[in-house]
């Protein structure tokens, strides 16, 4: 067992790092926002990083890797706030055509879980195709079918979203068995993101509190904003551990079960997010309620991203029945 | 990132896993907590049987009767004898946790000749001398001093938080040999023999109502020369050493004890009633224990990356803070919920109407003294913010 990166990893997850600095720099932020939160040039070039068909097998045209390997990149891309369908587009490579090399855009619905009304479209103007996940299974509806009422203020400014109320049903393209299991590493997925972002809202706040003075020193150096900061760190490093330990217990499904350890992460990072986003706005102070410094982004797409594939209330719901079956055993 | 065990580690697991099996019913329920001698008997005689089995410091080099085990081993190793609900470390912690590993790295050949293969088989108990009632988390404002007579040091003061004082062989004192010197540069460290005249212990109860703890008062306590560890005034360097491993890996076991106690916890919630529907029933109540339980799985998993990490060094490095810190939070987060269940039944620490309110209790009254022990949570967030995140210090420092 070695719970570590390895070297490969660390060169992949470099790699995705300095390709999203170089590419989605904070000032692009403004641009992105006007076009919507796309960039079919951006996603042109994600796709060429491997980003959607890194697990696809080389076979199929794949990259070839596995969990463990996405869940580094796309911590990458939550870090910088990277906009789009992502964790969809992946899960829909070898599934949809074309989603793998990024020619199609696929964004997605999960229409199992609970949390389904209403029925709320992300980026429907910029995706050829929509998987939607039911309970008896996967279905691809294209996008010209796709009608909804743009919501004019959307909570993220670089996610829009329609409001959907006649959903076609599409074509069924896989069974329920498929329809879970996307869920399951849909959830992986969305935690890296996730903990991506709480790293990235710890950095900004960290970088803030080392800059900013008042009464005559930095910020930072007062503990009643250095503890601030810890407790941001010690979630975030709680978060990374149930990322990785989610990712790397699906490519190896033998060692744990992969259901917790999926739960876990999605609640573990989902919160890290959220509060962190919280105390990097806290940290800035009044700069924070501001709409030009970054920390209501990573806010924002905390709360996007909980709403996706289970809430951290449903995750804990699961291990609780988890936990009531080896009671019972 | 590969969590499967490679064919050795998977041996070592089933055989350790078979040998506790066997082992650990037939050594019986430990004594009652305030009958000193049974327990020294009981957790030495423990660490005897892990002693002659080959499981005695498995970290320790075999040079030292170690098993020399690998960080993945010692992973293994925690979650086997939490499994099964082995005896704790008990009154060999300070011996296997700090004096051992202190000798080991500093200790002189006749030091460690002397002590080591008696603190690894349960010969010798240690406490630790460490903390005054003026040091506390500034440990180093240590004040008991040490003054040099011919081939003795000198010793006056007074100790605090002696865990085991009452039943050990040896102290690991540490003391002020310069008073003149900048306060991290006059400190050394020394090997008290508890049975030296001028020894005063004095039992501390907690609000456990246990007295683990004792207040130690030396008057002129004659210590050899030959007991110094490392050198003279070098001894806050040499403390470091120590405690860095107790913040890496001490509390493995109990992390992972805990995930036993959240499904006992399930146990209780589908016992206790209110207004004729079981707690268990309620959906905030599963919601709650279920985030808790997600919360331990990710902390088992921090453990993991940070064991991982830190093979590469030898020591746990900063983000050991990290771990202690949300472990921390989490152990008083869940034994809260316990007393939660218990209501009324809570106000006795003895079980009543079948609930097991003693040790839901004693959980929770124990868990109180994890975020201080072993540098307390607002010390381990200084630590974060400065050492990891680079803020500057507050206050400023003392003039060296």
């Amino acid at each position: 067992m070695d719970f570590q990166p390895t070297e490969d990893q660390k060169a992949l997850r470099d790699g995705i790092r300095s390709f999203c600095e170089g590419q989605v720099p904070s000032e692009r932020y403004a641009e992105l926002e006007r076009t919507k939160g796309f960039d079919r040039g951006l996603w042109g070039e994600l796709a060429e990083m491997g980003v959607f068909a890194l697990r696809l097998p080389e076979s199929e045209g794949g990259v070839g890797l596995g969990f463990a390997d996405s869940v580094l990149v796309f911590e990458e891309l939550g870090r910088r706030l990277v906009p789009g369908p992502l964790v969809w587009s992946q899960l829909a490579a070898g599934l949809v055509d074309g989603a793998a090399d990024g020619s199609r855009v696929v964004g997605g619905l999960d229409l199992i879980g609970p949390n389904r009304e209403p029925v709320l479209v992300e980026h429907l103007e910029s995706i050829d195709a929509l998987l939607v996940l039911r309970g008896d299974g996967v279905y691809r509806v294209d996008s010209r079918e796709l009608k909804g009422e743009p919501m004019t203020v959307p909570l993220d400014p670089l996610t829009p979203v329609h409001h959907v109320k006649d959903l076609p049903e599409g074509e069924k393209i896989a069974d329920a068995a498929t329809a879970k299991r996307l869920r399951l590493e849909g959830a992986a997925l969305a935690s890296a993101l996730q903990l991506g972002l709480a790293e990235g809202a710890l950095d900004l706040a960290n970088e803030y509190a080392k800059g900013r003075q008042q009464f005559g020193r930095t910020i930072g150096s007062f503990q009643a904003v250095k503890h601030m900061l810890a407790e941001m760190f010690v979630r975030q490093e709680a978060a990374r551990a149930g990322a990785y330990n989610a990712g790397a217990t699906l490519d190896a499904p033998e060692v744990a079960d992969v259901e917790r350890a999926v739960a876990a992460a999605k609640l573990t990072a989902g919160e890290a997010a959220i509060r962190n986003g919280r105390a990097c706005i806290q940290v800035h102070g009044g700069m924070g309620f501001t709409w030009e410094v970054l920390a209501h982004y990573y806010f924002k797409r905390a709360w996007v991203l909980e709403n996706l594939f289970g809430t951290q209330d449903e995750h804990a719901e699961k291990i609780s029945e988890l936990l009531d079956r080896q009671v019972n055993a | 990132m590969d969590l499967r065990y490679t064919p050795e580690e998977q041996k070592f697991r089933s055989e350790l896993a078979s040998w506790l099996a066997s082992e650990v019913p037939a050594y019986g329920p430990p004594p009652s907590v305030h009958d000193w001698p049974a327990r020294r008997a009981y957790d030495t005689g423990w660490q005897k049987k892990l002693f002659d089995a080959g499981y005695a410091g498995i970290n320790w080099p075999k040079e030292f009767g170690g098993r020399d085990a690998t960080l993945i081993e010692q992973l293994i190793y925690f979650e086997e004898i939490a499994k099964a609900n082995a005896p704790y470390v008990g009154a060999n912690f300070v011996g296997l946790l700090h004096g051992g590993p202190t000798i080991m790295a500093e200790g002189t050949p006749e030091q460690k000749k002397k002590h080591i293969r008696n603190i690894i088989s349960g010969a010798e108990v240690w406490c630790q001398g460490f903390s005054e009632p003026v040091a506390g988390s500034d440990l180093a404002g240590l004040q008991t001093k040490a003054v040099r007579d011919g081939d003795h040091y000198v010793v006056t003061g007074h100790k605090i938080w002696t865990t085991f004082a009452q039943i050990a062989d040896y102290c690991e004192l540490l003391v002020r040999t310069d008073p003149t010197a900048p306060k991290h540069k006059g400190i050394s460290w020394l090997i008290m023999p508890m049975n030296l005249p001028g020894i005063d212990i004095r039992p501390l109860p907690t609000l456990e109502g246990e007295s683990e703890f004792s207040e130690v008062f030396l008057e002129n306590v004659r210590i050899p020369v030959e007991n110094l560890v490392g050198k003279e005034n070098d001894g806050w360097r040499v403390t470091n050493v120590t405690l860095r491993f107790e913040r890496g890996t001490a509390f493995a076991s109990e992390m992972i004890n805990l995930q036993a106690f959240v499904r006992g916890l399930v146990k209780v919630a589908q016992k206790v009633t209110s207004d004729g529907a079981t707690a268990w029933e309620d959906k905030a109540l599963r919601r709650e224990l279920g985030h808790l339980s997600g919360e331990l799985e990710s902390l088992w998993a921090m453990v993991k990356l940070s064991v991982c990490e830190a093979k590469e060094s030898g020591v746990p490095g900063l983000g050991a803070s990290a771990v202690k810190l949300y472990y921390s939070e989490l152990y008083q987060k869940i034994t809260e919920l316990g007393l939660r269940l218990l209501g009324r039944a809570g106000l006795s620490r003895t079980d009543v109407a079948g609930l097991p309110a003693a040790h839901l209790l004693n959980r929770h009254l124990n868990s109180l003294s994890i975020s201080i022990a072993a540098g307390t949570s607002q010390i381990q967030k200084n630590i974060i913010g400065e050492r990891i995140l680079g803020q500057a210090k507050d206050p400023a420092p003392a003039k060296a």
